[in-house]
């Protein structure tokens, strides 16, 4: 199993790409059967996400229709299709992959930027006002310990974490 | 006394002092002794490993490694949090590979990711180091009266190969921790189905439907109260009340109590000291089944 991430290249096809990345490895051993979409709260609600569908496009080389459209971003990440998949694929990790490339080639929706630099600032992605840290001794609970902020940037650096850039017209 | 590093994440210390308050004092009275460490930083939930895969591990690895120095396994109170450590620790004890690029990263901060913890949620504390039989001892105020529809959430559970909590399909560790407490465990249809948390921001339509299906089965099965083990489930069906009532006209005012809160009170803590009042849908009807 390939473990760093191998960018595009001019020779790769897309499922390829999508396979030489961290949660991409199992795509290819699906055969269309369509127990993850049977398996999924959202299908079952929202016309505009299949899993089945978003594996067969990636297998397919839709690269252009995965990157850019809506699908990806509608996976709630519960893991039932990947429970149930009878060929093991990892959907929700090829799902995660999937939007790992988008959010390179900058297509992601608004909120993961606000996600992005809450965690490069504060080391956590949901902000501790003042007054709670303040709150905290009235309810007796101890005080926050510090968070490794400048470790956290470190990894994020040698990890080639890209900042997510805000569409201004997008959402 | 066993002790545990306590990871609180992100969304407790800022929005649900219920849920730490009520997992505290109810570690405390069964012997439990939890360590605040320095340094703990995001778990790296899905919201950032859609973001960056790699970067996340990486960082849920430099959490473990804190414990490890430490020499204490990791109780997480959080879905979000279990998940994204234990699925880590778990990977990384079986894919050697995985192991020496993760340490690669770890050697620019002073780190080594060595696999001598566990991560455990906080049920698996409660389960497996206090068991059953204690906490039926020490109950004090039994919640016969009280019909509860257990609701794991997903992170809890899945991906079960690395996670190992309970069975995914039929799971039974919170159904038997509620009956402990003298609680009936309800049976309701999509009980191991998402509360849409995960699409806020993103589809909040989807969202909202996901949470009114949760509060529209539970309510038709009598349930006097949901029990969950996530703050993002907690926030999606209490909050989402209020939104499912401006946006179906449909009133189901039913408590969302955190499993910690149903047995700290079974246990006897007064429910002053644990910021119930917090909760967006009073839990007055709960209370008043247990006084």
């Amino acid at each position: 199993m390939p473990h760093h991430n191998t960018k595009e290249n001019a020779n790769m096809s897309f499922s390829e790409e999508v396979t030489h990345r961290h949660g991409g490895e199992t795509l290819t051993a699906c055969y269309q059967c369509g127990t993850c979409a049977s398996s999924c709260p959202v299908a079952r609600l929202d016309a505009r996400f299949n899993p089945r569908e978003i594996i067969k496009l990636s297998l397919l080389g839709e690269k252009q229709e995965i990157l850019t459209g809506d699908a990806i971003w509608l996976c709630t990440s519960c893991f039932n299709c990947q429970e149930r998949c009878p060929q093991d694929v990892e959907i929700a990790d090829v799902i995660y992959a999937l939007r790992n490339i988008a959010l390179e080639a900058g297509n992601s929706p608004n909120i993961y930027a606000d996600f992005a630099s809450a965690l490069i600032a504060d080391g956590r992605i949901v902000a501790i006002s003042k007054f709670v840290e303040k709150k905290r001794e009235e309810y007796g609970l101890p005080p926050l310990k510090a968070v490794h902020v400048e470790a956290l940037n470190t990894i994020l650096s040698a990890t080639g974490f890209t900042k997510p850039e805000k569409k201004e017209a997008s959402q | 006394m066993t002790s545990y590093a306590i990871f609180l994440g992100c969304t407790i210390p800022a929005r649900q002092p219920n849920y730490e308050l009520s997992a505290r004092k109810t570690l405390e009275k069964l012997g439990v002794e939890l360590v605040d460490l320095d340094g703990f930083t995001c778990c790296c939930p899905p919201p950032i490993q859609s973001i960056n895969l790699e970067s996340s591990q990486a960082i849920a690895a430099y959490n473990i490694c804190l414990a490890e120095e430490a020499g204490l396994d990791i109780v997480a109170l959080c879905n979000g949090c279990f998940e994204s450590l234990a699925m880590v620790n778990a990977a990384l004890k079986k894919d050697k590979e995985l192991k020496t690029h993760v340490n690669e990263v770890l050697a620019k901060v002073g780190k080594e990711y060595q696999g001598t913890i566990e991560v455990k949620h906080f049920l698996q504390v409660l389960m497996e180091d206090i068991g059953l039989e204690k906490i039926k001892a020490n109950v004090v105020k039994p919640l016969n009266k009280l019909n509860v529809a257990p609701f794991y959430g997903c992170h809890s559970l899945r991906p079960s190969k690395l996670l190992q909590l309970d069975d995914p399909e039929r799971p039974q560790i919170l159904e038997n921790l509620l009956e402990a407490l003298g609680a009936t465990p309800l049976e309701y249809r999509n009980k191991l189905k998402c509360c849409g948390g995960l699409l806020k921001g993103i589809s909040d339509d989807t969202a909202l439907a996901l949470a009114r299906e949760k509060l529209m089965n539970t309510t038709k099965a009598g349930a006097d109260c949901i029990s969950t083990l996530c703050p993002f489930c907690f926030v999606a069906l209490d909050i989402g009340q209020i939104q499912v009532k401006s946006k179906y006209q449909e009133v189901y005012d039913i408590p969302i109590m955190h499993y910690s809160e149903l047995i700290a009170l079974a246990l006897g803590v007064d429910p002053e000291e644990l910021a119930i009042k917090s909760h967006k849908v009073k839990a007055d009807k709960v209370l008043e089944k247990i006084a």
